[in-house]
């Protein structure tokens, strides 16, 4: 039993995942959208690996697949990384009510979903862990990015819950917040290079917190102290400045 | 985003577009009159750097790997360490690596690297199968050994298109660890004594304490050595220790480099010892501090590397010895290396001889001190090393290179001059 399962594997930050598990000797099911585009980047794992590789469908926002896609998996798999995550621009998102939906569902909804199953099974059998990579952007409101924010906010409050839930059961949960991080998904933002990390950097730290069952794991760990501040910022200041 | 090169010098304002695939790629090649690839930049000078930059370090897969002959096949932007963590492993090294792993496997071609066993390997080019690359109409062409347009891209300096994937053969180890014997010499001719007398050895390098003068002058640390063959194969990467900011430039001056000299050489116990050290330890004493270009401060630093023809090399290796010596201008790192046969590559650095490799921070007087130095490779038949180089004259550089012309006319015939330059390829009017 030796397979990582990570969901929304086309990300850039999936894909490094991905190769830092497969660097340390765990097979990996890759589960996306139109995951035939990843079959270059499967066959890569191969290469460098050794290692078992299985491309899987998986549409995260079509919830009532999940119980079937899952328990389809050959194997259980040994842990869960969902890395899955929609954002567009915020003037985008609120005015158009499927944007809006869709940010919700990719983010929170759709992550609910398939790891309830998940931690149900993982409950079972006492053994598993699980990683959410939310955002330091639900750490608290901005008119930057707000509905993402909020998804994503939801979903960190889901895993602290499902954290608490699983720990009588040994099963480990992480909660990852990243800060920047140079992706496709950021490519037009002008980024500041000091606490914009890279994809790898923040693979490798997921990797580590994960072995050494780490609860929150802010990356790059600057961030932690910079939410801190903004954290503390009293609301009737907060509501009036453009950060 | 700007990308600049190893030595942080020149700095200027640069588009970069990332190599995903080769769709784009031809567009990119459509839309731009002039670009160059860039790999992970680790070039020090001005050979990668231009306004419109093909970053192809994004560009990483690899494709497919023979475990009975040993071939990878993989794509340009895949590093020497990315193959490094897959293989070593597995009981496979790489033929030929210079003394950084992070560099990719497109600009080991385009610089046509070499290392420690130049000697005996020759340059990366000669685990070179063969390799794919756009050309400046965007058509994708297959060059093998012999082929003139492997001979015009393997040190080509990126000048002939953009590398796209290679295959490269791997050697069998059997051990993590090389057996080192260390030499310690008390001048040049004991160096070049020891040089000799070792040289059946698969690799060797030799540190030199260039501020030492007089009797002293050319004293060094050799360091020889091979493989072991103990079966430990369990390799691991490690984390690496990060500058996190440039030095003050203050930092680095004639004394804490007379000090930095003194420790290690007298750290070394007089005359021959044998160690047994890691190969990460043996080959990239430098790449466990992630950007140690910082130390240099922020204004920068280069690296001057010439070849000197073995007949002329103790003269004219002497004579430059005296020079830098007398300047006072302190290198923290002063390679020296006897190197095997050249290959027939348009550009290719090595010949045969000794090359020494000195690293100095950008601050005024050095390139007048350069331009002396220059005059001095020259005067004893050597080159200038390109992947090296910000500033040498176009003048010096044809001198020490018979096939440049050859090289130019197969840039012109093929369009290439006008599409793939650097700011270095238009100093030297390449």
């Amino acid at each position: 039993m030796s397979y990582i399962l990570i969901v929304g594997a086309k990300s850039d930050i999936a894909k490094e995942v991905a190769r830092v598990y497969a660097q340390n000797g765990y097979d990996l099911y890759l589960a996306a959208r139109n995951s035939k585009e990843l079959e270059d980047f499967a066959n890569d794992l191969k290469v460098r690996s050794n290692n078992q590789v299985e491309l899987l469908e998986l549409d995260i926002t079509a919830f009532n697949t999940h119980e079937t896609f899952y328990n389809s998996l050959k194997e259980r798999p040994l842990g869960v990384v969902v890395v899955s995550g929609y954002m567009n621009e915020q003037h985008l998102v609120e005015k158009d009510w499927n944007e809006s939906l869709n940010t919700i569902n990719v983010n929170y909804t759709g992550a609910v979903s398939l790891l309830n199953i998940v931690a149900n099974d993982f409950e079972n059998e006492r053994n598993g862990f699980i990683v959410g990579v939310s955002s330091v952007a639900g750490d608290r409101g901005r008119k930057a990015n707000y509905i993402y924010g909020s998804a994503k906010a939801a979903f960190s409050t889901y895993l602290s819950g499902l954290r608490n839930r699983l720990y009588e059961s040994s099963v480990h949960v992480l909660t990852v917040k990243p800060g920047f991080v140079a992706t496709k998904m950021t490519e037009n933002l002008d980024l500041p290079e000091k606490l914009t990390a890279q994809s790898i950097d923040v693979a490798e730290d997921i990797f580590k917190a994960q072995q050494a069952g780490k609860n929150i794991l802010y990356t790059k760990w600057i961030w932690q102290y910079v939410m801190l501040i903004i954290k503390h910022i009293p609301e009737f200041i907060f509501k009036k400045m453009s950060i | 985003m700007s990308l600049i090169s190893w030595g942080m010098y020149p700095r200027i304002k640069n588009r970069v577009h990332k190599l995903t695939d080769e769709y784009s790629l031809k567009e990119t090649l459509k839309n731009n009159d002039e670009l160059i690839a860039f790999g992970n930049g680790r070039s020090y000078g001005d050979s990668a750097i231009n306004e419109n930059i093909v970053y192809t370090r994004p560009y990483n897969y690899f494709l497919d790997f023979d475990e009975n002959s040993g071939i990878l096949h993989c794509r340009a932007g895949v590093l020497l360490s990315e193959i490094l963590d897959s293989y070593v492993s597995r009981s496979w090294f790489l033929k030929v690596t210079p003394g950084t792993k992070l560099i990719t496997v497109g600009g080991a071609i385009a610089s046509d690297i070499h290392g420690k066993n130049h000697h005996i390997e020759g340059c990366f080019s000669e685990c070179v199968q063969e390799f794919t690359i756009m050309i400046a109409d965007g058509e994708i062409k297959t060059a093998k050994k012999g082929d003139e347009l492997f001979l015009a891209t393997c040190g080509g300096m990126g000048l002939t298109g953009v590398i796209l994937t290679a295959k490269i053969a791997l050697k069998k180890i059997n051990s993590q660890f090389i057996r080192q014997t260390t030499i310690k010499t008390k001048n040049l001719q004991e160096t070049f004594a020891a040089f000799e007398e070792y040289k059946h050895l698969s690799y060797s390098v030799a540190w030199i304490d260039c501020l030492a003068k007089d009797e002293n002058l050319g004293k060094c640390l050799l360091m020889v050595g091979d493989f072991a063959d103990d079966g430990d194969l369990k390799y691991k990467a490690k984390s690496k220790l990060n500058i996190p900011f440039n030095f003050p430039s203050f930092a680095l001056n004639n004394w804490s480099v007379k000090a930095f000299n003194w420790l290690y050489y007298w750290k070394s116990p007089e005359g021959v010892s044998k160690q047994k050290v890691h190969f990460d330890s043996f080959f990239y004493p430098l790449d466990s501090i992630r950007n140690w270009n910082r130390i240099y401060g922020k204004n920068g630093f280069t690296q001057y590397q010439f070849i000197l023809p073995k007949e002329s090399s103790f003269d004219g290796l002497e004579h430059i010895l005296q020079k830098i010596s007398q300047s006072g201008k302190g290198s923290f790192l002063a390679v020296l290396k006897l190197y095997g046969k050249g290959n027939e590559n348009y550009l290719s650095f090595p010949i045969e001889g000794y090359s020494l490799a000195l690293d100095f921070k950008i601050e005024d007087g050095l390139f007048e001190l350069l331009d002396q130095l220059d005059e001095i490779v020259v005067e004893y038949g050597g080159r200038i090393y390109l992947t090296k180089d910000v500033r040498v004259s176009q003048e010096t550089f044809e001198k020490g290179y018979s096939k440049i012309e050859t090289f130019k006319k197969y840039r012109k015939d093929n369009n290439m001059s006008e599409k793939f330059n650097s700011l270095q390829s238009k100093r030297l009017g390449l």
